[in-house]
């Protein structure tokens, strides 16, 4: 590149970390902070949107100054401001919205809006360059989503979850078996102990589509645990968690490969929170071997959460391409990609 | 000193630019509409007009609450990162005492209110004191009803301030003797208030700055109830 290097600083509030990061060319990490406000929101056993918004506040400043020591820069020698101005919960965004406004006027910096999913996606541009056309599976504890890219910027969602994000499952199974909040992780450690021995139902839906569901998989591990109990029969937590993770896997796997081979890509991205699931990596990356053309992409776990490097990243292309967001941008909660 | 205040904590949207003993410019709206779309506007078209760069600015102060929590935050929020990023102190005010303030040359008391549902209000209680007013009980969050028979206890008039005083008008004046309301052009908070307020006062820590909520979050209200519940146990 001959160009001038661009710097984007990047800010996301859209539920319960507070981020900001600034990436250089889209590509590369200068700065990237992150505070989490999981452990004050584990003993409600969920994210309280007023207690997300009040932490927010507390902390941006604080988050943005750390990423600018970091990067040994000046907020004044930043090219542009990209903020997650939508989908999440409204108050948690506005924090992110109006301090990236405040920052832009202040300095009179050109400012981008961008959409968390597609942040989520071009968390794989920091590392690896990508290929189109290309199929991302984003999942996280709000969203299940294929999405088809033909080209930057461009995004077709092509299959979607009918009513719970698969995170959200995981955080309602494991409630159902006892252990604590956020509850992926910990499913996805006892998979490992246990074998997948229960039968569950895999909600495929009707033929060709590529939407998911997993409400109905929720209440079978619910309804199977209730009446093992009322038989006065114990069934193996481990291996409950390695049966549910058993369908999650085979569904969001299978509906993977099936569009990957539909729509003829040159890459699979994973994104989202639930990339961290060790279940599913192992499977996709032995599923995606049936497809020798293509390459399969997973961020390292520090980008696969949320983080504002995600947003810069996707704010650097929005950047390029001539997007900007005025003072009049705000927080949209339910904001379409 | 060139001074921006910035209050959105009730539906009325304050901006003002004040510079030394001068006020410079003021936009009040009281409507329903959403602060985060507006407020950032009307801050960069004042500052236009009264020829100022945000690189002018000497100090902030913000309307700290009590109010709405979100409108709160984002007046909160805009003046924390605008004093961070030009280095420039942060003052934060009651938003109850920018409204006592409107109501400076009453002769008496002023009761600022806001309403905070289930028959409670956020309010305090004011004196009148030269051309300022002393906070005499803090701000808090009560029922209507106990605000008014406690303030039987003070022999002097009473002055209510505030957009929604008129919803609880009746409560005080079946209680008290000597209270009245404030006429409709001093119930907006004025933001030029707020600035003189926060001109001469000590700043804020901007990093660890927050709204004063007066309230907890339910949830966390809820559950400190629970802890107690089994710590009695
Ligand atoms: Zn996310």
């Amino acid at each position: 590149m001959s160009e001038k290097d661009i710097f984007v600083l990047g800010i996301e509030t859209s539920c319960d970390e507070t981020a900001a990061a600034i990436v250089k060319n889209g590509r590369e990490i200068v700065a990237n902070v992150v505070a989490s406000q999981m452990e004050s929101h584990q003993r409600f056993g969920g994210v309280v949107p007023e207690i997300a918004s009040r932490h927010h506040v507390e902390q941006i400043t604080l988050v943005l100054e750390e990423t600018m020591k970091q990067a040994n820069m000046n907020v004044s020698e930043i090219d542009a401001i990209a903020v997650t101005e939508g989908p999440g919960l409204v108050g948690a965004l506005l924090i992110g919205v109006n301090a990236a406004k405040a920052l832009a006027f202040a300095h009179r910096i050109p400012l981008v809006g961008v959409h968390h999913i597609a942040g989520h996606i071009y968390a794989n541009q920091l590392v690896q360059d990508m290929k189109f056309p290309l199929l991302a599976l984003v999942v996280s504890g709000g969203h299940t989503e294929l999405i088809y890219m033909k080209e930057h910027g461009v995004f077709e969602v092509i299959g979607e979850t009918r009513d719970d994000a698969a995170g959200e499952a995981y955080d309602k199974v494991a409630r159902a078996l006892q252990l604590p909040y956020p509850g992926g992780p910990h499913i996805d450690r006892l998979a490992k102990q246990g074998k997948p021995t229960i039968d569950l139902p895999r909600a495929w839906l009707e033929e060709g589509s590529y939407d998911f569901s997993f409400s109905g998989l929720k209440s079978a591990v619910i309804n199977t645990l209730h009446n093992a109990k009322q038989r006065g029969e114990t069934i193996q937590p481990e291996d409950m968690a390695a049966s549910f993770q058993a369908s999650v896997v085979e569904v969001l796997v299978g509906k993977t490969i099936q569009a990957a081979a539909h729509y003829d890509v040159k890459q699979i991205l994973l994104a989202g929170g639930v990339a961290a699931n060790e279940g599913l990596r192992t499977q996709l990356q032995k599923q995606v071997e049936q497809l020798p053309e293509v390459e399969l992409v997973i961020p390292p776990l520090s980008l696969c959460t949320d983080n504002a490097a995600m947003i810069a990243a996707a704010g650097t292309v929005l950047f390029q391409q001539g997007k900007r967001a005025t003072m009049a941008l705000n927080a949209n909660p339910s904001l379409l990609l | 000193m060139k001074v921006l205040a910035i209050d959105t904590s009730t539906f009325v949207m304050g901006i003002a630019v004040v510079d030394g003993q001068i006020v410079k410019g003021e936009i009040i709206t009281n409507l329903k509409k959403n602060h985060s779309i507006r407020v950032m506007p009307a801050i960069e078209a004042l500052l236009q007009q009264c020829d100022m760069s945000p690189k002018d600015l000497e100090r902030i102060v913000v309307a700290k609450g009590p109010g709405s929590y979100t409108g709160v935050r984002i007046g909160v929020t805009i003046a924390k990162t605008l004093a961070w990023t030009l280095d420039i102190p942060l003052v934060g005010v009651s938003s109850l005492e920018v409204m006592a303030a409107s109501a400076k040359y009453f002769q008496g008391l002023v009761v600022p209110l806001m309403d905070a549902r289930r028959g409670q209000i956020y309010t305090g209680l004011y004196k009148v004191e030269g051309d300022h007013v002393q906070s005499i009980v803090a701000d808090q969050v009560i029922l209507a009803t106990e605000w008014a028979n406690e303030l039987k206890a003070y022999n002097e008039p009473i002055l209510l301030v505030g957009n929604d005083s008129s919803l609880h008008e009746a409560t005080f004046v079946e209680t008290l003797d000597r209270v009245q309301l404030a006429p409709a052009t001093l119930h907006n908070p004025r933001p030029s208030e707020l600035a003189w307020l926060g001109i001469n006062r000590e700043p804020e820590d901007i990093h660890t700055f927050v709204p004063n909520y007066i309230r907890l979050a339910e949830a966390e209200a809820n559950w400190l109830a629970r802890q107690q519940e089994r710590t009695e146990c």
